[in-house]
């Protein structure tokens, strides 16, 4: 019951993602309200299947690779809905539905959704924990989709060559921004998730922790290059999509080991 | 009764010809009173001289055009002549800037409404001509919301201004260096000073020249051989000398972008021969425009609007034939209430005749 409500979120992002796609292709792209609309409607149906299950589990729904891949479009989505419209990046929604729809739809599809016990024992700073940091994940993955706005936008205005999607780009200095704010915004929220850990009162897995201390290591390195090694903008803006790229893997890599290999 | 547009315009006539007919309301007032007809309205701008009316018989060209001429016999030749649908396609096509010299201009709208104030206030625009109006009004409204009829500049001076925006967004706290008086240079800077730029910096060999420029557009004179310096701060950069040989080059400009690694410069080369080296485009955070790729990005923008005059003129259609089919209606109806209606309408206050 609880998927039916993913299946209808996947299709408003689909929806989205389509419109997009077809705008795109006649060159005639505007973003307007129902693309933003679609998003709010996915993201309600999204809120709606972590609530029922949830509710089913008697805790934060994050016991399985499935629902952190569902935690973390649901984040994605949430960061969009606060961020993009206060930052008057319209054209964010273009790019921001197709991620969700990835994650989501290969959560869909993919044999993930392993059975649990349906009580289990709450842990509070371990749900905090975790929730904090898939929604720092959803930061980070806004921040990825910014750069690669920016890198769109300066490849056109550096070869000279304005395509009817540029005059819907914000300015340059608009994304880097915007870039910067959501990693630190990122930054901020995964430290707080990776603190929390420490206070599960749970053992640690070495393998897990070196992999979220070198995530934080990196998001770091790449907010302080900025002003130690003189980063280009366009040099952040491709170091937070290859960030995005690499934390991804890393959580699909954590979830999936300690699903496996418990402790 | 019979709704038509009579006029010249730049598709038909030459500037000489146009001037001519560069009538004031008098015009319009002496054409209601010899021809009886009920409403007529003058649109008038640099490109197009046109009358719209609607009468009870059918009104000659030539009766029409010898109005617009105060008498003197002028040939016809040079008018067209739309009736009906035709004349509600064409206003609808000229208010949404299909029919200007530069597709998509916008001016031809706030101008239109001025007409139609002009002509609300002489009592020229009656029930049917108010109604043509505010729905060429919503048409374009419409058109420029739905298509990128109005998108992308077509001129130099605005090119070079929407790539500022483009780069910085707000211009108001970014520094601009001039270098070089010339007339385009100037014209540039002008165009970004239009856009809140309140920090230009003007320099050129002739230190009068500066001085005059910088003081009659609110900035500062520095020293020619200062300019240089000058990148390590400023946010556009244009340069316009009459240099034989580049200026500025990749070896010059590379260490003053050391401490500016974070913030974007944009160069707007319009000297011919180019004063900035072409590999200069190549250095990080650098965006280069030189007079070719400025005139390019016109064209290309140019080539976006005309690509969406099919998606515009699909809107128009829908209007057209909705407008055309009230109209007949109404015609046919031809009761006092539909009349009522009009005039109640017509007296509405002039909410979209604001430009």
């Amino acid at each position: 019951m609880d998927r039916l409500l993913l299946v209808v979120s996947t299709c408003c992002f689909l929806l989205a993602v389509v419109r997009s796609a077809l705008l795109l292709r006649t060159g005639n792209f505007r973003p307007g309200r129902s693309n933003f609309f679609a998003i709010v409607v996915g993201f309600a149906f999204q809120t709606a299947f972590l609530w029922v299950r949830g509710q089913a589990l008697g805790r934060c729904p994050l016991t399985n690779l499935f629902e952190v891949f569902i935690f973390l479009a649901w984040s994605v989505a949430l960061i969009y809905i606060i961020v993009g419209p206060a930052y008057r990046l319209s054209l964010m929604g273009a790019f921001t539905a197709p991620l969700v729809l990835v994650i989501q739809g290969l959560a869909l599809l993919a044999p993930i959704d392993t059975p649990r016990p349906p009580k289990m024992e709450v842990n509070a700073w371990l749900e905090f924990h975790a929730s904090m940091s898939i929604v720092a994940y959803g930061a980070f993955a806004l921040a990825g989709i910014a750069g690669l706005m920016y890198l769109l936008q300066e490849g056109q205005l550096k070869r000279h060559q304005l395509r009817s999607v540029f005059h819907h780009l914000p300015p340059l200095t608009d994304l880097y921004a915007a870039m910067t704010r959501l990693l630190w915004v990122g930054f901020g929220l995964y430290t707080a998730g990776l603190v929390s850990g420490f206070f599960t009162g749970e053992p640690l897995p070495k393998v897990k922790m070196a992999c979220a201390i070198a995530v934080w290591i990196f998001y770091g390195a790449i907010l302080q290059g900025r002003h130690l090694f003189r980063l280009a903008p366009r040099h952040v803006a491709v170091l937070c999509v290859i960030a995005f790229s690499a934390a991804v893997s890393v959580l699909w890599g954590i979830t999936f080991v300690s699903e496996r290999v418990p402790g | 009764m019979n709704l038509f547009c009579v006029g010249i315009s730049h598709h038909t006539a030459n500037v000489e010809t146009r001037e001519r007919y560069g009538c004031g309301m008098d015009a319009v007032c002496a054409l209601r009173r010899s021809t009886d007809c009920a409403e007529a309205l003058l649109f008038s701008t640099c490109n197009r001289v046109e009358v719209y009316g609607v009468s009870d018989r059918i009104l000659e060209t030539a009766e029409i055009a010898r109005c617009l001429t105060a008498g003197c016999s002028e040939e016809a030749a040079a008018f067209y002549r739309y009736e009906e649908r035709d004349c509600v396609q064409h206003l609808f096509r000229v208010a949404c800037g299909l029919d200007s010299m530069v597709v998509g201009e916008t001016e031809v709208l706030g101008q239109a409404k001025q007409a139609y104030a002009a002509a609300r206030a002489s009592g020229g625009a009656g029930p049917v001509l108010h109604r043509l109006f505010q729905r060429a009004f919503r048409v374009a409204k419409q058109v420029r919301t739905h298509t990128d009829i109005t998108r992308g500049a077509v001129s130099v001076g605005s090119v070079a201004v929407d790539l500022a925006g483009k780069i910085f967004g707000e211009l108001g706290e970014r520094k601009v260096l001039l270098v070089g008086a010339g007339e385009m240079g100037e014209r540039t800077a002008r165009a970004l000073l239009s856009r809140g730029v309140r920090d230009l910096r003007v320099a050129s060999r002739s230190g009068d020249r500066a001085g005059d420029l910088a003081s009659v557009a609110g900035g500062r004179a520095i020293a020619f051989a200062e300019w240089e310096e000058q990148c390590r701060e400023v946010d556009i950069l244009i340069s316009a000398t009459s240099a034989r040989e580049p200026l500025l080059t990749q070896e010059k400009l590379r260490p003053l972008l050391r401490e500016r690694w974070d913030r974007p410069l944009f160069i707007i080369d319009i000297a011919v021969p180019r004063d900035v080296a072409p590999n200069v485009n190549e250095l990080e955070g650098v965006f280069l425009y030189d007079m070719d790729a400025l005139q390019s990005i016109a064209e290309q923008s140019m080539a976006l609007r005309r690509e969406q005059v099919a998606a515009a003129e699909q809107i128009i259609a829908a209007h057209v034939a909705d407008f055309s089919r009230r109209l007949v209606r109404d015609r046919a109806a031809d009761s006092a209430g539909a009349i009522a209606r009009d005039t109640a309408i017509s007296e509405a206050p002039l909410r979209a005749a604001q430009p």
